[in-house]
């Protein structure tokens, strides 16, 4: 049983409204906070190895240190529930039934930065999560744990929500950042980083909803003692939002120290897949990130078992291995058609790229409508080979991540499912009729590569 | 001044210059023109924020700095990237650099709708420019193109969506340049498009310089389209008292006739001094205008291919960049074949001068080369 802190208490009975959280230990981080200075509570976070939820996995108490101090110059924290990477939905799962440790996080967090407004920009889907964090938020004014003077330390902070309309690029901080201000959500071209110049052209701190959670079992129990939990460098625990052909579709809580196969297989957690079906794909980490065949996905390339972590799901790089990420854990059992599903990845990311700079707004729709080719049995040889070299052509080149984002799962998936495309093509008929199925991929890896 | 900064230096392509921090990699090329100055399509000196969209200005940094000498893991915009001291930047000698800019140029094609023969903006369009420089000679793209309905953005401008790029310089006009702004970008992704809100008219005295810093023909003159094109115009020189503006502009001119005013441009295609609606439109006779004389064509254009008077050419840069060595040839024809040395006459084949002036009766070996007297005798020897 892998050791739970962050959604540990969701089971309790109305533990949504402050007194239940309260009487469960809540809002103690914030109380030990106080007493100590905003440094030591950034030292706590940098000694706990927390890092980033979102995607990117970048040390928290790093990207903190890195906060620009000005004097007289106000700072923000913005907390990034934009959640929508297809296949994530963790952080919807953490505001809705436990909210309270969100509100408890910020709070400890802008203490730590110096700050005293801090805004949750929340995806406009999410509208019903936004009444319930809002609530939050006034219980914890009219206890005095929000607002004005908090518990007498006469430390000031507001926490103010602020709704998205819809873009899965204001999910990119910078976009989220010229969202909350008014204005079309377009990424910033970087440097300068919001550290320096964010909201408002004020320092600004941007995080993922668990990442700002995990911070209050971290002053909690210390630094040191969460640091204990995982391995390696991907300390703490993970929320992993698994989706897709397993029997239990839902919110988990790992410690990072289980492998793949125990994480699907297992009753604790996924349950396996159904009907009887074999494991042919899985997307680890949200839509994004490379896809893995089943036998790369369990091992190795060099045959160790895989775990889920930032380093061994990293393992191999691209050419073997795929990437944490949000945690949106995708699988795919043998029924499923890798191009298809290419097509409806390339599809999302042609509709939410914003436009702005040209590899990724010309060459994700061209991707799209290349893949409905294969897909539908229209496709040459020549396409595959042809979508290979647009994918390199936008891959690094634009101001933000979502041009990598949509030109990873078809490099992936060209990468490791090729046979598959290349049937597509040859039987254009067939493939509207019956799916490619399982071939070599669910072998093991020694029986593919001799 | 005693605050003398310390200038930057800073190595592009081999050719090492020094400027003031805060110079972008962009503008330290520029400084040392030539082959070597990134192309740019969003970028545009004037207007505050704009550059880093179209990605066609991609450099690779192999060096950040002299204090950190790590390069850069990804290409960077150079027109949103500043020097450092000692940073060392690869351009035409990089060829990852060449491609990926050759896939930005595919890219900002596939939708383009290539009218060039009907398109008011041919010959002095810089997406051309860009292609004829930087692409392929075909593209791969099967698909429809995204098209839009031409719109009348006012009595002067005409916006044809289809077109566009996506540059967004005429928003920042919009934004920086007039009063109030009244257009921007609506929709997102590749269907986004530059519009005005309910297609209302774009009503202001400087909006006339959006035509100008549009690099494709998306934008165009009400009062120019489809009057001429730009190589049978010669461009002028030309002022006027203007209460608005400066009054300081370029007159296309076909005889006496001004066929259109625009404001001048320098050697990178971008407007300093803007000008305003008036002299822009209205003004259309010689009589209206102080004309200085013709105007210095500097950048490749085809106005510049004809017979045009005052052309300056750009920096010859290649054998700098070659480290002083002068381009690898695989063989210097000069040397190798000896061809300018050899007397034309003597080499049997086609007729030379000698044929005709000196032997009439000369014999060539060439079937053609006969002369009519010489068949005639030989007819009469038989």
């Amino acid at each position: 049983m892998g050791r739970k802190i962050l959604i540990d208490k969701v089971h309790i009975e109305g533990i949504r409204f402050f007194d239940t959280y309260r009487k469960n230990g809540g809002y103690a981080s914030l109380e030990k906070a106080l007493k100590i200075s905003p440094a030591e509570v950034v030292e706590e976070v940098k000694k706990s190895g927390l890092r980033g939820r979102g995607g990117a996995g970048f040390p928290t108490g790093l990207k903190w240190s890195f906060l620009a101090k000005p004097e007289g110059i106000q700072r923000y924290l913005v907390v990034n529930a934009d959640e929508s990477e297809p296949g994530t939905f963790k952080d919807r799962y953490l505001m809705e039934f436990i909210p309270h440790l969100l509100i408890e996080g910020m709070i400890v967090s802008s203490y730590a930065l110096g700050a005293n407004t801090a805004y949750i920009y929340i995806r406009g889907e999410y509208a019903w999560i936004i009444d319930i964090l809002q609530k939050a938020i006034d219980e914890a004014k009219e206890q005095s744990f929000l607002g004005k003077n908090i518990l007498g330390s006469g430390y000031d902070c507001e926490i103010f929500i602020h709704r998205g309309a819809g873009a899965y690029i204001c999910g990119e901080e910078t976009a989220l950042l010229e969202s909350l201000e008014g204005k079309r959500g377009n990424p910033r071209i970087k440097p300068p980083f919001p550290a320096v110049k964010g909201l408002w052209d004020c320092p600004t701190v941007v995080n993922n909803v668990e990442t700002i959670a995990a911070v209050v079992p971290i002053i909690n129990e210390g630094g040191d003692e969460y640091a204990l939990i995982g391995i390696g460098k991907s300390t703490g625990t993970k929320l992993i939002s698994a989706c897709g052909n397993i029997k239990k579709p839902g919110v988990y809580e790992i410690d990072m120290t289980i492998s793949v196969e125990e994480f699907i297989y297992s009753d604790e957690y996924c349950g396996g897949i159904p009907n009887g079906r074999r494991l042919k794909a899985c997307i680890p980490g949200g839509s994004s990130v490379p896809i893995l065949p089943a036998n790369l996905l369990l091992k190795t390339a060099k045959g160790e078992t895989r775990l889920m972590n930032y380093e061994s799901l990293a393992d191999g790089g691209f050419q073997s291995g795929s990437m944490m990420g949000s945690g949106g854990f995708i699988v795919l059992d043998e029924d499923q058609c890798i191009v298809r599903h290419t097509y409806t990845l390339a599809r999302f990311y042609r509709h939410e790229s914003c436009g702005q700079c040209s590899p990724c707004r010309e060459g994700t729709g061209w991707m799209e409508k290349i893949l409905l080719n294969i897909e539908r049995g229209k496709g040459k040889m020549s396409d595959i080979d042809l979508l290979w070299d647009i994918q390199s052509k936008i891959e690094g080149n634009t101001i933000c991540p979502l041009g990598d984002a949509a030109a990873w799962p078809v490099a992936a998936a060209i990468r490791h499912f090729r046979d598959e495309f290349e049937w597509h093509v040859q039987n254009p008929e067939e493939c509207l009729r019956r799916n490619y199925g399982l071939a070599g991929y669910a072998e093991p890896l020694e029986a593919v590569i001799s | 001044m005693s605050d003398e900064k310390k200038l930057f230096k800073v190595t592009i392509d081999n050719i090492t210059v020094e400027v003031q921090p805060g110079t972008t990699i962009l503008n330290a090329a520029r400084q040392i023109g030539g082959d070597i100055v990134p192309p740019a399509m969003c970028y545009y000196t004037s207007l505050k924020g704009s550059g880093g969209k179209c990605r066609t200005c991609l450099v690779k940094v192999a060096a950040g700095s002299a204090a950190d000498p790590r390069p850069m893991p990804k290409l960077v915009a150079s027109c949103r990237t500043n020097v450092m001291d000692g940073m060392v930047v690869e351009n035409i000698t990089n060829p990852s650099v060449l491609e990926a800019r050759k896939g930005v140029v595919e890219l900002l094609l596939i939708n383009h709708p290539l009218d060039c023969p009907i398109c008011d903006q041919a010959g002095e369009c810089h997406l051309q420019d860009l292609s004829y420089e930087h692409g392929v000679e075909s593209t791969r793209y099967e698909f429809n193109r995204r098209t839009f309905d031409k719109h009348d953005l006012g009595p002067y401008i005409q916006l044809h969506m289809t077109r566009c790029i996506l540059c967004y310089r005429c928003v920042y006009v919009a934004d920086q340049i007039s009063n109030k702004r009244v257009h921007g970008v609506l929709d997102r992704g590749d269907h986004s498009e530059i519009a005005t809100y309910i297609k209302q008219s774009l009503d202001n005295d400087f909006i006339g310089n959006v035509i100008d810093v549009c690099p494709v023909g998306a934008l165009t003159d009400r009062t120019f389209r489809f009057k001429n094109r730009v190589w049978f115009t010669k461009p002028v020189d030309a002022h006027r008292d203007c209460p608005t503006c400066k009054g300081k502009v370029t007159l296309w001119l076909r005889g006496d006739e001004v066929l259109r005013s625009t404001a001048r441009k320098d050697q990178w295609g971008e407007v300093s001094e803007w000008i305003c609606n008036t002299c822009r439109f209205e003004k259309k006779k010689t009589s209206d205008w102080i004309i200085e004389g013709p105007t210095v064509v500097n950048r490749q254009s085809v106005i510049g291919q004809g017979h045009y008077v005052n052309i300056t050419k750009p920096r010859e840069t290649i054998s700098d960049v070659m480290g002083g060595r002068p381009p690898k040839l695989l063989m210097d024809i000069h040397n190798v074949s000896g061809v300018n040395n050899v007397d034309l006459s003597e080499i049997p084949g086609p007729a030379s001068g000698k044929t005709f002036e000196e032997d009439p009766h000369a014999f060539a070996t060439n079937p053609t080369d006969r002369k009519k007297p010489e068949l005639n005798s030989n007819h009469e020897l038989e």
